[in-house]
């Protein structure tokens, strides 16, 4: 009986981790097929594709749109993320759950209805089709991530430290280089991550907001998806997929190297 | 000690007429009183008496609603706490979990932009003075709560700051370790010189440590004084209850052709005629007698009749040194009474009916 339940366990573990991962990584054997064509299981074994991937010019473009755009958008909502978390964490103010609500709010509304929004201030602005655009979009989505990752860190720091710092003779300024930020680093670190995926893998605003010049690496696949799928876009896809996972394994790192 | 203090008294700081409201409610009223150089002075009080709001308010953590604070003869009106030259320890100690014990202590001459070598030298030489040399390169965290608290107050004392501030130094302690560190902390403090000014609700701590104890209560500062003289001569029944063990006896006053009698239900206090104490209860005719358990002698038979009373014993308690009786009197009032005359309460019983007498010299009255 014992045996039963335990064996019942594992399947159900095993069925979950499949459904949830399946669909990921069955792309990373398909982008190893000698064939022109996308097969499951891939037939052969090259990095053909990688190398076409790397070589075309367009791809090149795209993958350096794809890390300028984001890791502008990550440092952005990083300072931004970081300091509101810090005013929402240190003080009362009135108004205080309308502030978080709005800073959180890029994170519940659709991003259809977000980029349609932006497509048309930014327009008005003249930001579309500008990679300062796409950043700024990006920032409004990442910022969330940062806040609710710094406040967390945040609410484990003791809360005299900062004044016993002051007290020690220290500026506000000081005491926030010297005291309040390394206690924090590891939430502003992962929130920094966060951020960074974020950007990476958007795909809705970036498809109003980017043209053939600023189009970025998600844009590049889902062009490819339509027009001509063949085995460089499941490459592109695998080095996508690892990227974002080396950050979460960087994040994760972060967490537990607390001081 | 206090004798030379107060002879030449250099003043480090001075507190006039110190109000803070919150809203309508007082947490400091009108509290006046001056600090010396060199002087520990503990203040003292049951919780939301003000003690830790005046703190707050000479650390600069908060601004008084009214009144001056001056700190060696500075107005500190408006000087926000990094630009006070004072030394804090905080309850929790507060020390920076990322740093190791050195930088910890260096921390304070650092945000004076004194350089690495002159900064770890001193450390250094502070932490030698606390004890913890071999423990310079550890992490807060990995020291016991007493280092802890070493550490902490190596930091508040390394860049020689005008005042010392402790808060509840001994509240993270356990009880064992408080009596050793109130010692050692007086030690420290008295060799490097330092001014200090403690907050805690214990008195005994406040006894033990302090050169002069402030007493608050209510948002006011009820009496200020060396342990000695606060104990000796308080002045309000809510010092004499705090500082020590009291008995207070509520009683009527009459003036007779020799002093002052003070007289309640089966009890009386007389005061001769040039006892200033006497003379200052003329006016009223209600006064509390503070009488102090370990001043009066119990009598099985015997007892005089001028400054005496009886009563019957409720209980007997045997603690090794002395005796400790616990008297109903005859207006039902319970009285204490500790006394190291063995021979004559070891023949007493529960439930005896005794007489007790005191000195009008270990007397002391408050009107009412």
């Amino acid at each position: 009986m014992d045996r039963l339940r335990r064996m019942l366990f594992w399947v159900i573990v095993g069925v979950t981790a499949l459904f949830l991962l399946l669909p990921t990584l069955i792309i990373v054997p398909m982008s190893f097929t000698t064939t022109t064509t996308l097969e499951f299981p891939p037939v052969g074994f090259t990095l053909d594709w990688y190398g076409k991937v790397i070589g075309a010019a367009d791809w090149q473009s795209a993958l350096i749109n794809s890390l300028v755009v984001a890791v502008a958008a990550a440092a952005l909502a990083t300072v931004v993320g970081t300091a509101a978390a810090l005013a929402l964490h240190a003080h009362r103010f009135p108004g205080k759950t309308v502030v978080m609500g709005l800073l959180l709010s890029p994170m519940v509304t659709p991003v259809i209805v977000l980029a349609v929004g932006m497509y048309m201030v930014f327009s008005g602005w003249g930001l579309v089709a500008t990679r300062l655009g796409l950043v700024l979009a990006h920032t409004v989505l990442a910022i969330p991530f940062v806040v609710v990752s710094v406040l967390a860190s945040a609410g484990m720091v003791n809360p005299s430290l900062a004044p016993a710092s002051l007290g020690l003779g220290a500026s506000r300024w000081f005491t926030f280089r010297r005291v309040t930020l390394p206690l924090i680093m590891p939430g502003v670190l992962s929130g920094a991550v966060f951020a960074f995926i974020t950007s990476w893998d958007e795909v809705v605003i970036a498809l109003f907001l980017a043209d053939a010049q600023t189009r970025t690496v998600p844009i590049m696949i889902w062009n490819q998806v339509r027009t001509n799928l063949d085995p460089a876009t499941a490459a592109v896809a695998a080095i996508l997929i690892l990227l974002s996972a080396l950050g979460v394994l960087l994040s994760y790192k972060f967490r537990d190297a607390r001081p | 000690m206090n004798a030379v203090l107060q002879n030449d008294a250099v003043t480090a700081m001075k507190l006039e007429g110190v109000s803070k409201l919150y809203g309508s409610v007082k947490a400091l009223d009108n509290v006046s009183f001056e600090l010396r150089k060199g002087e520990f002075l503990t203040m003292l009080g049951p919780s939301g008496s003000g003690k830790t709001t005046s703190l707050r308010a000479i650390a600069g953590f908060i601004q008084p609603t009214a009144g001056r604070l001056l700190i060696e003869g500075r107005d500190m009106t408006g000087v926000p706490p990094q630009k006070r030259n004072i030394g804090m320890m905080f309850q929790d100690y507060a020390l920076f979990p990322h740093m190791t014990v050195l930088e910890n202590i260096g921390y304070p001459l650092e945000t004076r932009g004194i350089k690495r070598g002159e900064r770890e030298k001193r450390s250094m030489e502070m932490l030698e003075i606390v004890g913890l040399a071999h423990c310079a390169t550890r992490y807060p965290k990995e020291m016991s709560g007493g280092q802890q608290q070493r550490v902490a107050l190596a930091r508040a004392l390394v860049f020689k700051p005008d005042i010392v501030l402790l808060d509840e130094p001994m509240a993270a302690l356990d009880k064992k370790l408080r009596g050793q560190m109130q010692i050692e902390i007086m030690h420290i403090t008295r060799q490097v010189g330092a001014t200090v000014v403690s907050v805690t609700h214990d008195q005994e701590e406040a006894l033990v440590m302090s050169d002069r104890i402030a007493i608050f209560k209510d948002g006011r500062l009820e009496q200020i004084g060396s342990p000695h003289e606060l104990y000796q001569q308080p002045r309000s029944e809510f010092v004499a209850d705090f500082i020590g063990e009291a008995n207070l006896l509520h009683g009527k006053a009459r003036v007779t052709p020799d002093g002052v009698v003070v007289e309640g239900d089966g009890w009386n206090v007389s005061l001769p005629k040039d006892d200033p104490q006497g003379q200052a209860l003329t006016a009223t005719d209600k006064a509390c007698v503070v009488l102090r358990p370990e001043r009066i002698r119990a009598f099985a038979a015997g007892a005089p009749t001028g400054n005496a009373g009886e009563g019957v014993i409720e209980d007997k308690i045997y603690l090794g040194v002395e005796y400790r009786l616990v008297v109903r009197m005859n207006d039902g009032n319970k009285i204490n009474v500790r006394s190291r005359d063995v021979a004559a309460i070891a023949g007493m019983k529960a439930g005896d009916s005794i007489g007790m007498a005191w000195a009008s010299d270990d007397i002391v009255i408050i009107g009412a």
